[in-house]
């Protein structure tokens, strides 16, 4: 037993690196604090107890030579073991809770928006385009080729584009607003300490700001083949496993760039224009650049 | 009047045994099937609870072999899971979803809750508070043949063509909810919320049982406070179970409302299988909520009968009365009374406000209070003891030291 003991913990240590994954998002960092000064706490209290627990065990092992102590009660005792635990529970539920409303305290408003869809099984993204609005959506309007749902009597819709991967600024603040098509579905991004449910009929937000862009991750970890990606993380049905989404974290200037050569969802459709109402359809083909000829 | 009735009993020992066999007009059945007895409704639990943990413990060792070895050839499994092994010659995912939806649910209620709260409550109760049996033989009768229908039809399940419930053991709506969203979440879904209906009614008549008995049944001077802290445990279990297992049921009745009748309880905004449902208003939070709300009583429901016999074995092991009896029992009592207002603790980014979730963590970091208490007037017990290494005594100190670990 004890050789399996000292081989988990020289595993442990060992592969130490794989369960502690780097921090690429600003949140990342105080979460992380508070999960190790909890550790450190609770493992304090774990230590010093099993070994009471052994200690005691291996000592006081009957012999008849010795009668046990009479010791039901001692009030003082009890008092300071309860009290002990309530005070140091709450400075960690004090801290606790500074660290969980600044992580979901309202995304500031020069935030990023980009809109998560999960649905069995993948993930799909919506960027709001040059009007910086995301255009409405109706889960009635769905169909094969219209994913979202885009609602085309919304303006804002026109200029919305839908890329294969996730695009995000370093540095700047990124709001996800997640939502789900079908079952519920959650977006797992480990390596920005993010999570938040995908919930069919209830859309959710979750806002962080990425630190480091995928280059720089590749250096760190010594992977040049590293990319971030978001899992799913609630059982969704056959394919769950296979939710993937590539994250790209990339310099402001070059996601800008990025964002410029994106197509309007509407233009990679055009057939969507019988759609539009007729009095805002001049409109639509310009936010969408289509042109003219490629309805006529 | 009690003094006739030892008489009785002392003269009947006198007697032949067969006599006394004959006088109680009891045949096989009633005396081995449909028993009124406390002590073999608790075998009957028991075993019971046995072939679950042997069910569920091999549902678990198949899918651990896909977990653990994801590259091997599962192909030998062949000729026991038929269809559920892929042209590829691994599990097939729906049958792996299935596997764990199964292994959860049999392993926390039918070996857990049934196998353990039914057996030693069941045969401890009266005999460590001196009653003849239990308030209601007959109750007590239901409940195991409740539990053994649930059990016929969650194990029936596992066999139908379409495969079991697959959604995770916390059934979370709308895949639950939805046929087209998997399988498993056609017959094999309805026949796991009859069973668990069955099955909370089964907890309810065995709960009532356990309280009306320790409240009114206990001998002459066989007080509150004089009770073993193994019954104190039983107690607040059983009030524990009666208070959250009707939530699930209710929860489950929405289910049931929402698949088959066409409500939205649970449903809204929902696009599948090449359709727009007509479902709308309704809310998958909700669920999460009912279900928590026994959900997390439940681990509480699991594990405080295990401390309660823990205390007495320790004590009596370590040739101590335990330390901190009352303490013992304010400890259970503070954590009977948490285990209902921490349940959102598992629903942190379920989407739920987060005002929400800060309340919960402050309530959830409280219960651990009572729990610390535990942990050290066991260890107090143990110090400057005369300890004899029973095999019982080595579980429990195990006992302990797990639950510093894990609880």
């Amino acid at each position: 037993m004890i050789v399996c003991f000292i081989l988990l913990f020289w595993y442990s240590i060992k592969e130490f690196d794989t369960y502690q994954i780097p921090i690429a998002s600003e949140h990342g960092v105080i979460t992380d604090r508070l999960f190790w000064i909890t550790m450190a706490i609770t493992g304090i209290v774990f230590i010093i107890t099993q070994i009471l627990l052994f200690y005691f065990s291996y000592k006081y092992q009957h012999s008849p030579r010795r009668s046990a102590l009479y010791f039901p009660d001692n009030y003082k005792l009890e008092f300071i073991w309860t009290i002990v635990p309530a005070v140091v529970l709450t400075i960690l539920v004090v801290y606790g809770l500074t660290v969980w409303n600044k992580v979901m305290a309202p995304a500031p408003e020069d935030a990023e928006v980009v809109e998560i869809l999960g649905y069995q099984f993948a993930w799909k993204v919506r960027y709001p385009g040059k009007d910086e609005t995301l255009g409405a959506y109706d889960f009635r309007k769905i169909d094969a080729v219209n994913d979202f749902g885009l609602d085309f009597t919304d303006k804002a819709t026109f200029d919305d584009f839908s890329p294969r991967e996730l695009h995000l600024p370093k540095g700047q603040p990124v709001e996800f607003r997640i939502r789900a098509r079908d079952v519920l579905h959650s977006v797992f991004a480990p390596h920005f300490r993010l999570k938040m449910d995908a919930v069919p009929g209830m859309p959710t937000r979750f806002w962080f700001v990425p630190t480091k862009t995928t280059a720089e991750m590749r250096e760190e970890t010594g992977n040049p083949e590293f990319n971030y990606e978001i899992a799913c993380t609630e059982v969704c049905g056959r394919g769950h496993f296979s939710m993937r989404l590539l994250v790209i974290v990339e310099e402001p200037e070059a996601y800008e760039q990025w964002k410029a050569e994106q197509e309007p969802w509407l233009s990679k459709n055009p057939e969507y224009l019988s759609s539009v109402p007729e009095n805002l359809k001049e409109l639509a083909m310009i936010k969408s650049q289509i042109e003219h000829t490629a309805i006529n | 009047m009690a003094s006739t009735v030892v008489d009785e009993h002392v003269d009947h020992t006198l007697d032949d045994h067969t006599h006394d066999h004959h006088e109680h007009h009891e045949n096989f059945i009633t005396k081995y099937i449909f028993s009124t007895d406390h002590k073999t409704i608790a075998k009957q639990y028991l075993i019971t609870g046995i072939f679950w943990a042997l069910i569920g413990g091999f549902l678990s060792l198949i899918f651990r072999l896909q977990l653990g070895f994801p590259e091997t050839q599962l192909e030998w499994l062949r000729p026991l899971l038929g269809k559920w092994i892929t042209t590829a010659g691994k599990l097939d995912p729906e049958f792996y979803l299935a596997l764990v939806t199964m292994h959860g649910t049999i392993m926390v209620f039918f070996v857990l809750t049934a196998g353990l709260s039914g057996t030693f409550s069941n045969f401890l109760i009266p005999l460590q508070i001196g009653a003849r049996d239990m308030a209601s033989g007959f109750m007590n009768m239901l409940s195991y043949w409740f539990f053994f229908a649930s059990s016929v039809i969650m194990f029936f399940s596992l066999f139908i063509e379409t495969g079991p419930a697959s959604g995770g053991w916390v059934i979370y709506p709308p895949l639950s909810a939805l046929p087209q969203a998997m399988s498993g979440s056609g017959l094999g879904m309805t026949l796991w919320l009859i069973a668990m209906a069955l099955f909370i009614v089964s907890t309810l008549l065995g709960g009532i049982n356990y309280i009306t008995t320790i409240i009114n049944l206990r001998t002459l001077g066989m007080s509150f406070l004089k009770l073993p802290l193994t019954i104190w445990s039983f107690f607040f279990t059983a009030i524990i179970g009666l208070l959250s297992f009707p939530v699930l049921l209710g929860a489950a009745l929405l289910l049931i409302f929402d698949r088959s009748f066409g409500t939205s309880f649970y449903l809204s905004d929902i696009y599948i299988a090449g359709e727009a449902l007509p479902h709308m208003g309704g809310s998958p939070i909700l669920f999460q909520h009912l279900f928590w709300f026994l959900g997390h009583p439940e681990v509480y429901i699991v594990i405080m009968p295990a401390f309660g016999i823990t205390s007495e074995i320790i004590s009596t092991n370590s040739r101590k009365p335990i330390f901190g009896y009352k303490a013992m029992i304010i400890s259970l009592l503070g954590i009977t009374v948490l285990s209902f207002v921490v349940w959102a603790h598992h629903m942190f980014v379920s989407g739920m406000n987060p005002f929400l979730g800060s309340i919960f963590m402050l309530l959830t970091l409280i219960i651990a209070i009572p729990s610390a208490v535990k942990v050290f007037n066991y260890l107090t017990t143990l110090w400057k003891g005369n300890i004899i290494f029973t095999p019982a005594m080595l579980f429990s100190i195990g006992l302990v030291s797990f639950f510093i670990s894990g609880g």
